[in-house]
């Protein structure tokens, strides 16, 4: 089967409001995923990441440019593919639905599209609590109950279980303790390995984005734009031990230096983050 | 807290019965409100024992319930509405703003002479203040909603319907249940002004006419009753509030859902 | 859910309200069940400018209402916010005297009255005192409700810095009450508003409740209606009021 997921980002510009107010987010930025893999986007806070990321999501659509998934067209400056199971976002501060249970929260997607009945959709989503996220015993607890490493985790899984074209994952461990976060960097590597599924991951964290990715797109201050593509070529299956290695160094102080030069711009101008 | 109450009732009792003024004598003293209560043969016709006394209450009951079943009926959807859709709130939103800071009380003449009898003209108004109230809690309900839930749902191929049931409505319920509770406080202050004003029977009847038969210690005790059936209609909504939303009881310091009415 | 909702009084708003009015006209004018003695809108404003707005006695039922209000208001105001604040900082009072509280609080006002007619020697006194009810129980609340959310950690802190126990009171709790205070006198002025003509309509002869009434009894709605608005108006500006204190109180509030 030929792999999906493949996206292409083409001169894309965002402009919000007009006039003396308008506020120019994103200019002609392109980069792309190829089908299958993990790429992650760093950059200045309020740069323009998150509106990339909607907008690949369907909730927004650009002034100009547009964003191709497998070469149909998603969004353009008129048209707005309404957002659906083929790009599933994992939010910031997670949206697990706290009136639902775990395993009611991960049946969601296939409940509601009606692809499943509901008691087939629960069998589903308790087989991939089980064998994927290891959590069989909380599938009957509420998101509140749980840990927030839990909550990714589930979070993960109630998107994975739709067998999207692509993952989106907006600074999903921006929250977390150093070794929560450390645990869930493994957990998302297992499951690139096992699913192939094209990542794009929006992150502050250098480090992480570097493990986890196969490139990582540098963006400017606004008006946010690519400003440095770096290919990984760091073997898979990776590991946290990987960080040590002299090769992650230098690729780590790559990306550092771009992103410095782009932070320090942005906190001169008092940047305040974008939504 | 008995320490407390004792406390008062010896007050209550000592402030009749031994000042001189004439102020408090006139008052009944907390004994033979007591007295009068419990006894199977009252002087003024009413005790726990007469069943008049229920009468009153079943008919303060049956249209504080008439009421609030209305204003949850009505004010629930149309929170729901104006808070889902901008549209319809600017609509309906400057109508409310509009009607809403009239006086419950004001509007019982004018129910008075257009709906069909006293009855309903207090139903009326008594339904009014509730579906204000009802209305606004709904409204801030679903307005709190944090939108990547709904943006979630999207991801997932929800429709707005599905979205409707599966996050609007259970979102917004906590804040419903604080309004409901606000609601039937509100239903009970209007039903008792009404009750004054235009009725035949029940608690707030009963009050002023005890007052004009020269019967005070039954006051009280309308007064007393009125206050245990007013909080016990919240407490109810309180639990089954608390049982429809298990969800955030059992979370990892869940709140209770109480609010002061 | 779209962002754009705004209270600002926009065309939609404007189109709903003459709707209202319009459906209240026709409702007059084709003799809807119900409606036959009703006057409509015009007549209504026709009565107003005519026979109102020159009156002397009309203001002065504005100023009687007022009154009552104010000092209800401020008096429930004087003697709430200092229990409130007995009942959040010491325990002790709290167990013995909060459940009285408690008690009472689920008696509607209006219950008041005949105890209140009894014991107060005027008329006067006995609706400043219902008023009093009304709004007393809630910023009771507020405040109670308020001291108890301020944070443990600023009162350690301010310990800890070496202030005294009436400078904690003072310069930290007093002002972290604050927002509470102004909740309690958002809900009490709506409260007041509501108990003052109630009151006015049952037991007395003057102010705006009573005017209402009266329209009521002389079987004049035209007056009724005027009545009516005009509370609504007097209830409506009362609320500015208190949002204008409310916004000076807290001036750190900006949207």
């Amino acid at each position: 089967m030929k792999p999906t997921g493949a996206v292409e980002v083409i001169n894309l510009q965002k402009i919000y409001g007009a006039g003396d107010e308008a506020v120019h987010a994103l200019e002609s930025c392109s980069c792309e995923i190829p089908a299958g893999q993990f790429v992650a986007l760093v950059g200045p806070s309020g740069c323009g990441k998150s509106t990339l990321l909607n907008m690949m999501a369907g909730f927004d659509r650009p002034t100009q440019g547009e964003i191709r998934l497998d070469g149909e067209i998603l969004v353009s400056p008129s048209i707005q593919t309404r957002p659906n199971s083929d790009r599933v976002v994992v939010f910031q501060n997670g949206a697990l639905f706290p009136w639902k249970t775990v395993i009611e929260n991960i049946a969601y997607g296939p409940t509601v599209q009606r692809k499943l009945k509901p008691l087939e959709a629960l069998d589903q989503a308790h087989a991939i609590l089980k064998n994927v996220g290891g959590m069989e015993r909380i599938a009957n607890s509420f998101p509140g109950q749980i840990s927030s490493g839990m909550q990714r985790r589930v979070e993960i899984l109630r998107a994975l279980i739709n067998q999207p074209k692509i993952l989106l994952l907006d600074e999903p461990f921006r929250a977390m303790d150093t070794v929560s976060k450390s645990g869930m960097h493994q957990h998302l590597l297992d499951i690139h390995q096992r699913f192939q599924t094209s990542v794009f991951l929006i992150t502050h964290d250098l480090g992480e984005a570097i493990l986890l990715a196969d490139t990582v797109f540098v963006m400017t201050t606004r008006p946010g734009t690519i400003k440095l593509k770096i290919d990984v070529e760091l073997p898979r299956p990776r590991n946290k031990e990987m960080t040590l290695t002299e090769e992650f160094t230098t690729l780590q102080k790559q990306a550092i230096a771009a992103v410095h030069e782009e932070a320090r711009k942005a906190f001169e101008r008092g940047e305040k983050e974008l939504a | 807290m008995f320490v407390g109450i004792s406390l008062s009732v010896a007050l209550w009792y000592g402030l009749v019965n031994w000042t001189p003024f004439l102020a408090f004598n006139r008052l009944p003293d907390p004994i033979s409100v007591m007295m009068e209560w419990i006894s199977r043969d009252p002087d003024y016709g009413l005790s726990i024992f007469t069943t008049d006394y229920y009468l009153h209450i079943a008919y303060s009951t049956y249209r504080a319930t008439v009421a609030f079943a209305l204003a949850l009926a009505l004010g629930v959807p149309l929170g729901i509405m104006m808070g889902w859709k901008a549209t319809f709130h600017a609509y309906a939103g400057a109508l409310l703003d509009f009607l809403r800071p009239i006086p419950p009380l004001a509007w019982v003449p004018i129910a008075i002479l257009i709906l069909p009898g006293d009855e309903p003209a207090v139903i009326f108004v008594t339904f009014l203040v509730a579906f204000f109230a009802t209305t606004l809690n709904t409204l801030l309900g679903v307005r709190s909603i944090d939108p990547d839930l709904i943006r979630a749902s999207e991801c997932l191929g929800a429709t707005a319907r599905d979205i409707l049931r599966d996050i609007v409505i259970p979102g917004a319920l906590p804040s419903i249940f604080t309004g409901l509770q606000i609601a039937m406080g509100a239903a009970w202050f209007s039903l008792v002004a009404g009750e004054m004003i235009a009725a035949q029977y029940g608690l707030g009847f009963m009050i002023l006419e005890s007052y004009n038969l020269v019967q005070y210690p039954t006051i009280v005790i309308m007064m007393a009753t009125l206050g245990i059936v007013g909080y016990a209609s919240s407490a109810l909504i309180r639990y089954v509030g608390k049982k429809m939303i298990r969800w955030r009881e059992q979370s990892l310091g869940g709140l209770s859902g109480d609010m002061p009415s | 859910m779209d962002e754009k909702t705004s209270n600002a009084l926009n065309w939609r708003g404007l189109m709903a309200i003459s709707a209202f009015f319009l459906a209240w006209y026709l409702a007059c004018a084709i003799e809807l069940p119900g409606f036959a003695e009703m006057a409509d809108p015009i007549q209504v404003m026709r009565m107003f400018v005519s026979e109102y707005v020159g009156e002397a006695n009309y203001w002065i039922s504005w100023v009687t209402s007022f009154q009552r209000v104010l000092y209800g208001f401020l008096l429930a105001q004087l003697v709430g916010i200092p229990l409130g604040l007995l009942f959040g900082t010491s325990q002790k009072f709290k167990d013995m005297f909060f459940p009285v509280f408690e008690l009472l609080r689920p008696i509607p006002p209006l219950a008041w009255v005949p105890m209140s007619i009894l014991f107060w020697p005027t008329n006067e006194m006995s609706i400043i005192f219902i008023t009093f009810i009304g709004a007393f129980f809630i910023i009771v609340i507020n405040v109670f409700d308020g001291v108890r959310d301020i944070k443990k950690e600023h009162l350690w802190l301010a310990l800890s810095l070496g202030a005294s126990r009436k400078e904690v009171f003072v310069r930290i709790m007093l002002p972290s009450v604050i927002p509470s205070i102004a909740v309690g006198m958002t809900l009490g002025i709506a409260i007041t508003w509501d108990v003052v003509i109630a009151a006015e309509m049952i037991a007395s002869d003057s102010g705006l409740g009573r005017l209402t009434w009266e329209g009521y009894v002389s079987s004049t709605p035209e007056v009724l209606v005027i009545g009516m608005i005009s509370i609504g108006l007097a209830g409506y500006l009362s609320t500015k009021v208190v949002h204008i204190i409310e916004r000076r109180l807290m001036p750190w509030r900006r949207g």
